[in-house]
């Protein structure tokens, strides 16, 4: 069996970079809604939201085939408009973009909830309406964090593997990020000699994307004058 | 005896803090140690305190329940106490934040000309004041809520800028509403009518007098 790296590591890159900004208004609504709002089942939407991230990912993937098969109303509506869910690009793309969303999800929470709320109530007072505040005061302070936020989930969308063979398979070209290529490759006589490049992209697009984060992180506590007096 | 401008009750919750008193000076000072419900009263008045109950009247408007005036329609200029300047923009940007320019002529007696293009993070804890007390003028509000407006001042400082603002808001038709712990700071602010009131700590009302200075 002969897979093309290539063709793997630039599928894991358009995958992760899709799921990525797919879940990008979601994870940041999301995140805004648990930052900022106190209502009745809030424990249940973090439980929720956060489910991915402790669940075995096949079984997202799992639950993920049940909402969107082929035979489910939704899986049935999408496959109609064309965009058929199952063992499809698409598929990949979702499963990444849920697997990834607790961490985008936990991590834009942080950075809204370390901004100062009297910045915000100060512009309140000089005249900015609570959407030109958030515009002007809770975005700007908050952006290197959701930077942040977006790296990381872009770097587990990158290693997403079980949910994605369960919804998506492991199609040459189409599914076949580089996990999935991997794992096709472990029994495959030369698989260890074409596995190679693949691990090494995977160790250094992971390395990276860590580096920025912490990069981002760092500039988000400079940006909210936590470090210096 | 003007009608007064401001009626002010609150009680806030889970802490012994009591306040009544009406306002019919321009300017009203309170002055009480530290804990007494000073900061928590201009909050109040900014309209973003929600831990409390009473009744505040401003310029004959609602200023507390559910149909208060909002903060950014009561026309405010609030410098509070640690400055609290928009780390992420410029002296400049934090003067004009109103979207009413930056007045020239309060940036020359705050002292601020040199300072207009440093990020917060670079200026001094008086540096940082004066750019406060000067975002707040610069909204052109037409009630001034200052928290001990001139306590990171060096003496000489305090007493110019004390007298400058108290003309400024003379000349502009502006209510204030200063408290301070240090009655230096009621005295900086060069005022000639006043409403006084001294707030205890512990469960107060603060007592109010209409003062006029010879």
């Amino acid at each position: 069996m002969t897979v093309d790296p290539t063709s793997a590591i630039g599928l894991s890159l358009t995958v992760a970079t899709a799921a990525t900004a797919l879940a990008f208004l979601p994870a940041l609504a999301v995140a805004w809604v648990l930052a900022r709002w106190r209502f009745r089942g809030k424990a249940a939407l973090t439980a929720v939201v956060t489910a991915p991230l402790v669940l075995p990912p096949v079984i997202t993937g799992l639950f993920l085939l049940r909402l969107f098969g082929r035979t489910s109303p939704l899986g049935a509506a999408l496959a109609d408009l064309g965009v058929p869910v199952v063992f499809s690009w698409f598929g990949a793309v979702l499963a990444a973009a849920v697997v990834g969303f607790p961490l985008y999800v936990l991590t834009m929470r942080s950075a809204f909830e370390a901004v100062d709320r009297r910045f915000e109530e100060v512009s309140l007072t000089l005249g900015a309406p609570p959407a030109v505040t958030w515009w002007r005061v809770t975005l700007p302070l908050s952006l290197p964090g959701i930077a942040a936020a977006t790296v990381l989930a872009f770097a587990r969308a990158l290693g997403e593997f079980g949910a994605t063979a369960v919804i998506a398979g492991n199609i040459e070209g189409r599914t076949r990020t580089i996990a999935l290529a991997v794992y096709a490759l472990l029994d495959a006589p030369d698989g260890d000699a074409q596995a190679r490049p693949l691990v090494l992209a995977s160790v250094a697009l992971s390395f990276g994307a860590l580096a920025a984060f912490e990069l981002l992180v760092r500039r988000q506590r400079t940006r909210l004058d936590l470090d210096d007096g | 005896m003007a009608e007064p401008w401001l009626e002010l009750e609150m009680v806030v919750r889970g802490a012994a803090t009591r306040l009544a008193f009406s306002a019919s000076a321009p300017f009203v000072g309170v002055s009480g140690p530290s804990g007494a419900g000073k900061s928590t009263l201009l909050r109040v008045l900014a309209g973003v305190e929600r831990r409390f109950e009473g009744r505040v009247t401003a310029f004959g408007e609602r200023w507390s329940g559910p149909d208060a005036v909002s903060p950014w329609a009561r026309g405010l200029g609030w410098a509070p106490q640690d400055a609290v300047l928009f780390p992420h923009l410029t002296v400049r940007d934090n003067l004009g934040y109103a979207g009413r320019g930056v007045d020239p002529e309060v940036v020359g007696w705050l002292g601020l000309a040199a300072l207009l293009d440093r990020a917060p993070r670079n200026l001094s804890g008086g540096e940082r004041q004066r750019v406060a007390l000067g975002r707040a003028l610069c909204a052109q509000p037409r009630l001034l809520l200052l928290d001990e407006p001139f306590a990171a001042l060096d003496p000489e400082l305090r007493g110019s800028v004390g007298r400058a603002t108290a003309s400024w808001c003379r000349n502009h038709g502006v209510r204030v509403v200063l408290v301070s712990h240090d009655a230096d700071d009621l005295h900086a602010f060069d005022a000639d009518r006043w409403s006084l009131g001294e707030a205890t700590s512990g469960g107060v009302v603060a007592s109010f007098a209409d003062h006029e200075r010879p």
